[in-house]
């Protein structure tokens, strides 16, 4: 059988189907925390699922390489109920370029994006910057602080990363709700200054 | 053509059950669009649908669910899920109701669903 759900899952709170839904993607390479993340905040036990991809050959023919190959690709998804009529949807993916068409499809009409990094390995950070940008979602980095992981401070990170000061960096704990919680927070709130000033 | 049985080959029965189409005519679905049991759906027949389609029906029984949690529920790729329902939208089964995919860009989160989602954020 495939191994796609635990028959057990928690289905969570029943949901009527008039609620409004909303999306946020946490990217990040793996190991970044993103499955920890997404079951952190979830109120159902996070989903597992995983999308086949047929990738066309194209290009520069190549002998060595087959004009198709499929790619599965594991996603993780969570759910938690904000209040009566709004369910965020939380989706733990993949930062490989060669998932875009996925995360271009999950991209759609997503709130914006939490990049999730280990400190210990940023250089994996980079492509999925330039990948999430080339999505046009707006972003937030959370840096995991892994226990045993060197502490660098904000200013080293920004240095290392080449982060434009207009981006926000937090800090979180992936294993906590609150944490992870308050990283969501600092993605949303910073999507709230993205806004156009109201017209008065 | 009309579903069979699902064998052991993946591809094969990803292709069955959608009567060997890979993209729905009407308009996509997200991933987080809800589907529920339409109102009419107790006294509509079952007799055409496949298995599938009536597993989601199934599902739905209990409750509104997401694209993609029916799709994990069913162990179907997205592409593959989204067949199914538009079928089931056009059969009248199932209502779907939220964001759905257009051609069109889409629109930016607008400040009142985010402010309702930082309240939300912030009561957890």
């Amino acid at each position: 059988m495939q191994d796609y759900i635990d028959s057990d899952s928690d289905p969570g709170p029943v949901l009527r189907g008039n609620e409004r839904t909303v999306k946020i993607l946490i990217v990040g390479h793996m190991g970044a925390g993103k499955t920890t993340a997404v079951q952190a905040v979830s109120e159902i036990r996070p989903i597992k699922t995983e999308e086949v991809m047929t990738t066309a050959g194209s290009g520069i023919d190549r002998a060595d390489l087959p004009h198709k190959t499929t790619t599965t690709v594991a996603m993780d998804f969570g759910r938690v109920n904000l209040n009566e009529e709004l369910v965020l949807y939380l989706f733990g993916a993949p930062g490989q370029t060669r998932f875009f068409d996925i995360l271009e499809d999950l991209a759609h009409g997503a709130l914006g994006a939490l990049v999730l990094c280990d400190p210990r390995h940023l250089a994996e950070t980079y492509p999925i910057l330039d990948l999430v940008e080339e999505l046009g979602l707006t972003y937030v980095i959370a840096v995991n602080e892994f226990d045993g992981a060197d502490r660098y401070t904000e200013e080293r990170l920004r240095e290392v990363m080449e982060l434009a000061p207009s981006i926000p960096l937090v800090f979180c704990d992936a294993r906590s709700r609150l944490s992870t919680r308050d990283a969501l927070i600092a993605l949303v709130q910073h999507l709230l200054t993205k806004l156009p000033e109201p017209v008065r | 053509m009309t579903a069979r049985r699902r064998g052991g080959d993946r591809l094969v029965a990803t292709y069955v059950v959608t009567g060997g189409r890979s993209s729905p005519t009407r308009n996509t679905l997200d991933q987080i669009t809800l589907i529920s049991l339409s109102s009419s759906a107790p006294y509509l027949s079952r007799s055409d649908l496949n298995e599938e389609q009536n597993k989601i029906l199934g599902h739905l029984a209990r409750g509104a669910q997401s694209v993609i949690e029916l799709g994990a529920f069913l162990h179907l790729p997205l592409a593959v899920i989204r067949v199914l329902l538009c079928d089931l939208i056009e059969s009248g089964h199932i209502a779907a109701s939220g964001r759905r995919i257009t051609d069109g860009p889409a629109e930016g989160p607008d400040r009142n669903t985010l402010e309702a989602v930082l309240a939300g954020l912030h009561r957890l």
